[in-house]
């Protein structure tokens, strides 16, 4: 789909043993990020866009097990030692976390933090060139220099946040992973945060992927967006495309669920998102879908591509031959009970 | 629904003058010699009506005090000053146990839902809880009384939910429980702090319907708290925005929206993202972060991050750091240090003055300093800062800056809202044209 990307996943899957059971928190899920590309990642909490996040560098919490692709310069991440992709991280991948105070030690110096990184990845580099690339990073986050050697204590929220912008690109990652980075800032806060992750792709020609359960984020900040859903990615295309005509239903009815300064009445999904432990047969997405036919509770659908940059994973929009006869009808459903719902 | 009318029977809670300060510890050496650290204002003179039946909304960022004032309004966080009357008694000078019962009459949703209910009991004892509290209930009854008021909620049959525990719950599940116990009582006023901000966007839709329901059906009056302007924009009949514990803008839902006044208001409402691709990211947008409420800044609490602030906004020495500190984020290292050394110690310059000195660096003299000010001046000459400026000269060792004193903004009404803003306010516009013509 994207002439040469720099990262490009094949049918990753990742899985987690509970007590409950197991959790297919990613379930073949496919995607490419080109170079200075925006990919934003949307879905719902527990839906599985945070796991594929981690599940992309490998960063994945014990008892989970993933198997599939991970294209980056020709080599599989999937397979790849710990060590090996510890080698990789910084300097060619990068992630920026929701909560920037965990991420930052408390007993360093911000100069600390700096320092270390570009010692660890180019020991070559003597202290007044650290300084001067750290300095430079940091100035661009709008960080003053006169402020190299406070704590992380002494910054607010946005600051911090800053700050872990500049200590991920500090090293010029060709891909960064940002897991709902402006989740805890002020709106003000956050669409400084958003203006300046979207000056990236100008500046570093870092491939983005974004991952947000904001809408209003994707629609101002991305190039591409995937919607994902129980575990699927269920639409992909340009933001553009996929904003002004979802083609899942479950796009459309995300769309007008979302509360903005615009909306006139107020709209949400019936039902709740399903157990990823038992996601339902057929189409995941059946139970709550008002387009719902008779094949969609027997037969997953086959991904389509609509357009050389559009895919959708709905039988609304075929293949028609794999529709058994009967499979065009609505689906019957007994009224849902609110207290199922919320 | 827009309760105007003023009559004094249609108001069911009446704030005057409110002020919620909190002390702050401060150091060990501090508290041996029992020095005061200082209070944080997080209400800081406060007054507004809340009409029968209205949904007022309190909206703003952190740390704007939004959730203190709704706390402080139930009586949970003292009053420093002023008062809350509700139905005509101030609450603010009651014992604990006449508040006891006036709780009955008030009560509040909380933002998060997993926290709000406590997952040892049932939803049975839970929703349940206030009537075992105030003794009204037990048994049958009491039950009965749950399962009402689970199905009021939208949790029916409410047999499926009497036995079980939070944990069986989703989300939006346990926001309607917690609801339900809210309304249990029968409360007259419904604090409601962010309660749909946790949730999932296709869930929150349904909590604010919910809600907009039991208005209807049982005329409570809402105080919403929250930092979403867009859901306000759905729910509340009136908005009040707030900064650094002021109300800075106070109005009719349509005109805060249709027609915002507060530069405050108006960067609040273009900052949130809408879901629309031909829009891009805004760009000129205020800079920096709500400020440290320990420390507030001179005059205007917002004037250090607002482009239109002007000669009597409240400039101040910190002003200067800031300015000079964006300046330097821009800059090469070396030509920052090159810029750097000409000036000494800028720490003195977090002492908020309107008359102070910037030091020059080792041996320079503090014509270098002035020179550098007006290059930054004429580099920079957009930045509000400038017009604070009343003179700036040089010294032996330092230049002295002298800035036009604060003028504390008042909140003026201004067509159908209140503002508190200079922008708007004739005295002020006409004390800044004097200072024009004054400056040195």
């Amino acid at each position: 789909m994207t002439a040469d990307p720099v990262v490009s996943v094949r049918d990753l899957r990742v899985y987690y043993g509970t007590l409950r059971g197991t959790v297919r928190a990613v379930d073949r899920v496919s995607l490419e990020i080109g170079a200075g590309q925006v990919l934003g990642l949307v879905g719902e909490s527990g839906c599985g866009k945070s796991t594929l996040g981690r599940g992309i560098l490998g960063l994945l919490p014990e008892g989970a097990v993933s198997d599939g692709e991970v294209l980056y310069a020709g080599q599989n991440l999937v397979n790849m030692s710990p060590r090996e992709l510890r080698r990789l991280r910084g300097p060619e991948l990068g992630l920026i976390f929701q909560e920037p105070m965990t991420r930052l030690n408390p007993l360093m110096r911000i100069e600390e933090h700096f320092s270390e990184t570009l010692k660890q990845h180019e020991p070559s580099l003597d202290d007044r060139e650290i300084r001067r690339r750290s300095l430079e990073t940091l100035g661009r986050m709008g960080i003053p220099p006169t402020r190299f050697r406070q704590y992380p204590h002494e910054f607010s929220g946005g600051m911090r946040q800053r700050i872990m912008i500049a200590l991920a690109l500090l090293l010029r990652p060709k891909l960064l992973i940002a897991d709902e980075p402006t989740t805890s800032l002020d709106v003000i806060v956050e669409a400084q945060i958003l203006s300046i992750l979207a000056d990236l792709r100008q500046s570093f020609g870092t491939a983005l992927l974004l991952i947000t359960h904001n809408l209003g984020i994707v629609a101002e900040a991305c190039d591409r967006v995937a919607v994902m859903y129980a575990g699927q990615i269920v639409e992909e295309g340009t933001a553009r495309e996929v904003f002004s005509e979802p083609a899942h239903p479950y796009t459309r009815e995300l769309l007008r669920s979302t509360i903005s300064l615009d909306t006139k009445e107020l709209h949400s999904i019936p039902g709740a998102p399903p157990s990823l432990i038992e996601p339902p047969r057929g189409c995941r997405f059946h139970p709550r879908c008002p387009d719902a036919m008779q094949v969609c509770a027997v037969n997953p659908p086959v991904e389509q591509e609509l357009d050389r940059d559009r895919r959708v994973l709905c039988w609304l929009h075929g293949p028609a031959e794999e529709v058994p006869e009967d499979g065009w009808s609505p689906l019957e459903r007994q009224e849902l009970a609110v207290a199922e719902e919320a | 629904m827009t309760a105007v009318n003023s009559a004094k029977d249609d108001v069911l809670v009446s704030v005057r003058g409110l002020k919620t300060y909190y002390s702050l510890r401060g150091s060990f050496g501090q508290r041996l010699v029992g020095r005061e650290a200082g209070h944080v204002k997080a209400v800081d003179d406060v007054s507004f009506d809340l009409y029968r039946g209205e949904v007022l909304g309190l909206v703003g960022e952190s740390g704007s005090g939004k959730t203190t004032l709704g706390r402080t309004l139930l009586g949970l966080v003292p009053a420093t000053e002023g008062s809350v009357s509700f139905e005509g008694a101030d609450i603010t000078r009651m014992s604990e146990r006449e508040l006891r019962v006036l709780r009955r009459s008030m009560q509040i949703v909380f933002q998060d839902p997993h926290a709000s209910l406590n997952p040892a009991m049932t939803i049975e004892q839970s929703v349940g809880h206030p009537l075992t509290i105030h003794r009204i209930a037990r048994g049958r009854e009491l039950r009965q009384r749950v399962a009402e008021a689970l199905e009021t909620v939208g949790l029916a049959p409410a047999e499926q939910f009497l036995e079980k525990y939070p944990s069986d719950l989703s989300g939006g599940q346990k926001q309607r429980a917690v609801i339900a116990r809210a309304i249990i009582l029968n409360p007259l006023l419904l604090v409601a702090d962010e309660p749909v901000s946790m949730l999932d966007m296709s869930v929150r839709a349904k909590i604010l319907e919910l809600m907009l329901y039991l208005k209807h059906e049982f005329g409570f009056t809402y105080l919403y708290i929250t930092h979403d302007l867009a859901t306000a924009k759905f729910f509340c009949d009136r908005i009040a925005i707030l900064y650094l514990g002021r109300i800075v803008e106070m109005g009719p839902s349509a005109a805060i929206y249709e027609d915002p006044k507060h530069p405050y208001t108006k960067a609040l409402l273009k900052a949130i993202p809408e879901p629309d691709p031909l829009r891009s990211v805004p760009r000129d947008l205020p800079r920096g972060e709500v400020p440290d409420a320990a420390r507030p800044p001179l005059g205007c609490s917002f004037h250090p991050r607002c482009s239109a602030a002007f000669e009597v906004c409240g400039w101040e020495s910190r002003d200067l750091r800031d300015l000079l500190e964006i300046r330097w984020a821009r800059m090469a290292a070396a030509e920052y240090e090159a810029e750097r050394a000409t000036i000494g110690d800028i720490a003195a310059l977090d002492q908020p003055a309107t008359s102070f000195r910037v030091a020059a660096g080792n041996g320079r003299p503090g014509s270098e300093v002035l020179a550098l000010l007006e290059t930054i001046r004429g580099e920079m000459p957009d930045e509000p800062f400038w017009k604070g400026v009343r003179a700036l000269t040089a010294a032996d060792g330092y230049a002295e800056v002298e800035l036009f004193p604060p003028v504390v903004p008042r909140l003026l009404p201004l067509g159908r809202a209140h503002v508190e803003c200079h922008l708007y306010d004739a005295e002020a516009l006409r004390e800044a044209d004097a200072r024009q013509a004054a400056r040195l």
